[in-house]
């Protein structure tokens, strides 16, 4: 445990750090979220309506932006070696690390999106419903970006391949997410039943996507 | 997590590592009991890098059997090594104490590591972020790890680069201190790093 802690309190510290870029993630979910308005144009009606679903959007491009650097910064200065030769599981090391990638990239956008739903013309209603279905579907999308970023990470310019990777796999967060919001805020489903899909679809990501993970990179030993 | 057992003797037979389509070697054995050192040396691309990353388990080998004798079974092979290799392992935003701290806790549970640091001359800039490092320095703070955490084998890949002399001298006493301790190394190099008596394994030429 103390060593699973001990990287989880690094991976935390150096992405607070100056240039771990922990504030990258809003920054970009800010700009993506402000620029729809002004592409839509000033209906409020139909800002409310779709609301959800650019909330759920910029959400979804602004995780995959740090991916990238999750696994590939151990992999390029060595450290991943010697996370490899460690008595501590591969497997537990990847989910702190997720975990701790999470909290400093996940969970700002979870607490970004309420003051984002100011922007789109939510009431507070829908505006809860969408940063409740992010809180619980922002893991999944770090979980199995997860797997991603293993698979990509002695590529040079693993980037954009991590988002093709990853993006498709994302879309049953994504169905799931914007349908719980919508059902909260017009129904006919209660928001119950897609909900708790979307916190099932968390759940298994986070016991898959590390194995998975720890598979790919043991795999891509050479 | 250190186990009370003592390995005596790394033993490989026939080792064979293909790499890229390349044999980079073959039927290779060698034998390296406690207190002894192996000098792995040979051209440029003759595969001592991958030898040491193989014994390490970080590559994976085509034929042959390593074994640790009357090691931890509990542990692999790799669990029980230190890989010094030509990347420090180092984050420039942590300081100098927090990257020997995250590495002692991470590979150990956890120790004292100011003794560790002032052994390789960097006590006085502890408190320094990694980044302001010289690449010898760097080099110093890794080599601190191999004595702020004990195993048995050391597999030190070029040890001596970016060192200067005095620091040479440093890693030749830790390298007899380990020996002496019934330790084992394996050591790639081009040239003497300070190990009187040591065996030499030449791997081929370049293909």
């Amino acid at each position: 445990m103390t060593a699973l802690a001990a990287l989880f309190v690094r991976d935390l510290k150096l992405s607070v750090r100056l240039g771990g870029g922990a504030l990258m993630g809003v920054l970009f979910f800010l700009i993506v979220v402000t620029l729809m308005p002004f592409a839509i144009g000033p209906d409020l009606a139909l800002l409310a309506r779709i609301g959800p679903a650019i909330l759920w959007l910029g959400a979804l491009l602004a995780s995959l932006l740090a991916l990238d650097r999750l696994i590939a910064s151990d992999y390029e200065d060595g450290s991943l070696d010697l996370i490899l030769m460690a008595p501590a599981p591969l497997e537990l090391a990847l989910a702190a690390k997720a975990i701790a990638h999470w909290l400093t990239t996940g969970l700002p956008l979870v607490i970004a999106a309420p003051l984002l739903g100011f922007l789109l013309n939510l009431d507070p209603a829908a505006t809860g419903a969408v940063a409740l279905t992010l809180l619980a579907g922002t893991p999944a999308l770090t979980f199995i970006g997860l797997i991603g970023a293993a698979l990509t990470v002695a590529l040079r310019r693993g980037g954009l391949l991590i988002a093709v990777l990853v993006l498709p796999l994302t879309v049953p967060v994504l169905i799931f997410g914007v349908a719980a919001s919508n059902a909260a805020i017009v129904g006919p489903l209660p928001f119950g039943t897609p909900f708790t899909i979307l916190c099932a679809l968390a759940l298994m990501s986070a016991v898959v996507g590390p194995f998975a993970a720890a598979a790919a990179l043991r795999h891509g030993l050479e | 997590m250190s186990s009370n057992r003592r390995p005596t003797r790394l033993v490989a037979s026939e080792l064979a590592c293909v790499r890229g389509g390349r044999a980079v070697f073959s039927a290779l054995s060698f034998a390296v009991g406690t207190g002894e050192a192996l000098l792995v040396s040979g051209p440029n691309g003759a595969g001592k890098s991958s030898l040491l990353r193989a014994v390490a388990g970080l590559v994976r080998l085509t034929g042959g059997k390593l074994a640790l004798e009357d090691g931890d079974a509990e542990l692999t092979l790799g669990e029980q090594a230190h890989y010094l290799g030509h990347q420090d392992a180092l984050k420039p935003s942590l300081t100098v104490a927090e990257n020997l701290e995250f590495w002692t806790r991470y590979l150990d549970g956890g120790g004292a590591i100011a003794p560790a640091l002032d052994v390789v001359g960097l006590g006085g800039i502890a408190h320094l972020p990694a980044a302001y490092l010289s690449a010898g320095q760097r080099r110093r703070l890794s080599i601190a790890r191999l004595i702020a955490v004990a195993r048995p084998l050391w597999l030190l890949d070029e040890p001596t680069s970016a060192l200067d002399s005095a620091a040479q001298t440093m890693l030749a006493t830790l390298m007899r201190d380990h020996l002496a301790g019934g330790g084992m190394i394996l050591a790639a190099t081009h040239g003497p790093i300070g190990l009187d008596g040591a065996k030499e394994l030449r791997l081929g030429s370049a293909r």
